[in-house]
């Protein structure tokens, strides 16, 4: 069992690479052949991420988020299926190559993690732990992707101001959809961190009777969606966007990055058994 | 000086602030300063090109008549200050003429050098000029060849396409900061060539509307036209930064039009929408600080050419290269203007020795009436001999090629006037 447990990681590990490689590839010849076949690898990756992951819940019987590995994988998987879902409606030129970067690497990350499958703590025992786990991770997988689109937006805005028109000029797509695409990552990424947060609460309403305690992963949860609020806010009332609007997107992420990991090996609490 | 003086008298965007510009700048069409030319004396020919960067008549005058003068107060009089108007004025007489003409028509002395647009301005003053009968020989051939060496630039060197191309780039770079460019709206601040030419290029990619500022109206009236948009002044500039979103400026203002904190102030108000600003003047118009802003982006020509990889120096050499064309045909022109300047004088001199040889043939055989038919035919077989070898060396000397290139035609043919006793000015023609 373990071996296929393995096969299978290496497997989603391998058609990553594949695919983040052969966007770099496309990134640097913009060949349509090899964009084509970067998709393919990509929506390989996808279906591989979530065979491993129901693999996973079959073998230990629970959601499996609840160890450093397994909600990083789930992160990944949220940022490919969250990224796979909206390329259906509007493409936005070589932003692939990022996300498929950035699901690598986060994929790298969860495969230094010990794998072991861990037997569920009873406290966890509980139909929200799938909810909140799950919502929380989806909306850090919208989030990831405003973060890649943000930095898109920074690196594109920055040539622009200093009027280079080289290599990045030609590649980038234009600001403005770069800006719409951190609009509506950022409303998702939102909605279900707010989802996330509401589920949490009841949760820990039900195993430790209150609502909220101020653990540090409660609080940067809280500090994390107050830095999106204030983002989403300003964009309605002053039209925070552009700039602005992708440095936010890219402090947000990494206050999520933080939340996820900062939290747990620097400031520990009772959410550390979590990823 | 025998023949007929050149002359070329104007203002443009290099030497004259916009406000003189637009002070001598006629308003109301060509009819009505064509005839008012009409009633100088001394102007054979003359044609008026009137465009947003220049204004520039061309005569054709008699030698002894002082036509500057009266030229000087019909552009300036009672608009511009005496003092003023000789620092901006530039006149060019003779060949120099000829060669601004054929610059301004190759496009080489327009602000954005290769737009096409002058060329359809200087055809349009002809037109007006030929139908008012203000032009004659000299100047329809003249015009004509400024046309053919505009055409001949345009085919042999890259010039047009640097024009075209900035455009284009105008159009890449829009693209890049709004995606689609359906909807957007464009302000053109002042009503320059090369603007219209890229407005146009902007309204092909779809662009929806064109607003106009102008300092004169009525000019951003007829633009706007065009365009089917609107017209606004130029007083309502960073209201108008509210609603529009890409701005190109070319009022070649000798000042800056729009600094950074007027357009700070507006971003509030836009909601940061992006604005894309494009100066095209020279000097600029726009505070180059302006791209300090936050989702303001700014550019001028240099920049844009740069977005189409044509380099400055590129576009130098090929506006040497259309120089060198301009130049080349100057001097073909010269030569054949010499030839034309010299013919009146051979035939001058020619008809002066047959008059006097058939005067004294005419008396002499009057006082011999012995003499039989014979005789006679060698006596006039004589003198038209003598007469032919005395002109050959005084013509061999006007039709000679001009001395190391240099245009001595007048010099010759004053000379051999002086000499010879032959009546001045336009009897000779």
């Amino acid at each position: 069992m373990e071996g296929i447990t393995t096969l299978l990681f290496s497997a989603v590990l391998g058609a990553t690479f594949l695919a983040a490689a052969a966007y770099v590839v496309f990134f640097i010849n913009q060949s349509k052949e090899v964009r084509r076949a970067a998709r393919v690898i990509f929506l390989v990756s996808g279906v591989l991420q979530t065979l491993y992951i129901v693999w996973r819940y079959i073998q230990a019987g629970h959601t499996p988020i609840t160890s450093q590995h397994e909600a990083v994988v789930f992160f990944a998987w949220a940022t490919t299926w969250a990224y796979l879902s909206f390329r259906w409606r509007y493409t936005v030129k070589n932003f692939g190559t990022f996300v498929a970067i950035n699901v690598f690497a986060l994929l790298l990350i969860s495969a230094i993690s010990p794998r072991e499958i861990t037997p569920l703590l009873p406290a966890l025992r509980s139909v929200w732990l799938p909810v909140h786990g799950g919502v929380s991770l989806i909306a850090y997988g919208f989030l990831s992707l405003a973060f890649c689109g943000g930095l898109m937006y920074l690196l594109l805005e920055r040539e622009l101001k200093r009027k280079r028109f080289g290599y990045i000029f030609e590649r980038f797509p234009s600001l403005d959809s770069l800006d719409q695409l951190n609009n509506h990552c950022l409303t998702a990424g939102f909605i279900f961190l707010t989802l996330g947060i509401v589920t949490g609460s009841i949760w820990a309403r039900q195993a430790w009777g209150t609502y909220w305690q101020w653990d540090p992963k409660e609080t940067w949860s809280l500090i994390t969606w107050f830095l999106y609020l204030i983002q989403l806010h300003q964009r309605f009332t002053v039209g925070w966007r552009g700039k602005r609007a992708a440095v936010m997107a890219v402090i947000g992420f990494a206050s999520v990055v933080f939340t996820l990991w900062g939290v747990t090996y620097l400031l520990g609490g009772i959410h550390s058994y979590a990823g | 000086m025998p023949g007929e003086k050149i002359l070329l008298l104007g203002v443009n965007h290099k030497t004259t602030p916009v406000e003189i510009r637009e002070k001598i700048a006629l308003t109301n069409g060509y009819q009505e300063p064509l005839a008012a030319l009409k009633n100088f004396s001394g102007l054979r020919e003359y044609y008026l090109l009137s465009t947003c960067n220049r204004v520039e008549l061309l005569v054709i005058a008699e030698p002894e008549v002082a036509v500057e003068e009266e030229i000087f107060n019909f552009l300036f009089d009672g608009r511009v200050d005496r003092e003023d108007w000789r620092r901006y004025l530039y006149v060019f007489s003779g060949q120099a003429a000829i060669r601004h003409l054929f610059m301004v028509a190759a496009s080489l002395d327009s602000m954005v050098v290769g737009e096409a647009q002058i060329l359809g301005q200087l055809k349009e003053a002809y037109r007006h000029a030929a139908q008012f009968g203000c032009t004659g020989p000299f100047l329809n051939k003249l015009l004509h060849k400024s046309f053919s060496v505009a055409k001949r630039v345009r085919t042999e060197t890259a010039i047009g396409s640097s024009a075209v191309s900035i455009s284009y780039a105008a159009v890449q770079l829009a693209k890049k900061i709004f995606g689609n460019l359906k909807g957007k709206k464009v302000l053109l601040v002042g009503a320059g060539e090369m603007a219209e030419l890229a407005a146009e290029h902007l309204v092909g990619q779809g662009v929806g509307d064109v607003v106009v500022a102008n300092r004169t109206l009525a000019r951003a009236v007829d633009l706007a036209k065009r365009f089917r948009g609107n017209a606004v002044s130029i007083e309502e500039l960073v209201q108008q930064l509210e609603y529009v979103d890409i701005i190109i400026s070319s009022t070649g203002a000798t000042e800056i039009i729009l600094n950074k904190d007027q357009v700070k102030s507006v971003m509030r108000a836009r909601m940061n929408r992006p604005l894309f600003f494009i100066d095209i003047a020279v000097p600029r118009d726009l505070d180059p600080r302006l791209i300090e802003i936050d989702n303001v982006y700014l550019y001028d020509i240099d920049d844009l050419s740069s977005v189409v990889e044509i380099n400055k120096s590129d576009r130098d050499r090929e506006a040497v290269k259309a120089a060198r064309i301009v130049d080349e045909e100057t001097l073909k022109f010269q030569k054949w203007y010499q030839g034309v300047a010299v013919t009146p004088t051979i035939v001058a001199l020619k008809d002066k020795f047959e008059d006097i040889g058939r005067g004294e043939l005419d008396r002499t055989l009057a006082r011999m009436p012995e003499l039989g038919e014979a005789e006679r035919k060698n006596m006039e077989k004589m003198l038209a001999a003598i007469i032919a070898k005395i002109l050959h060396d005084p013509l061999t000397y006007l039709k000679s090629e001009s001395c190391a290139g240099r245009d001595n035609s007048d010099l010759k043919i004053t000379l051999v006037r002086e000499l010879f006793g032959l009546s001045n000015g336009d009897n000779g023609r």
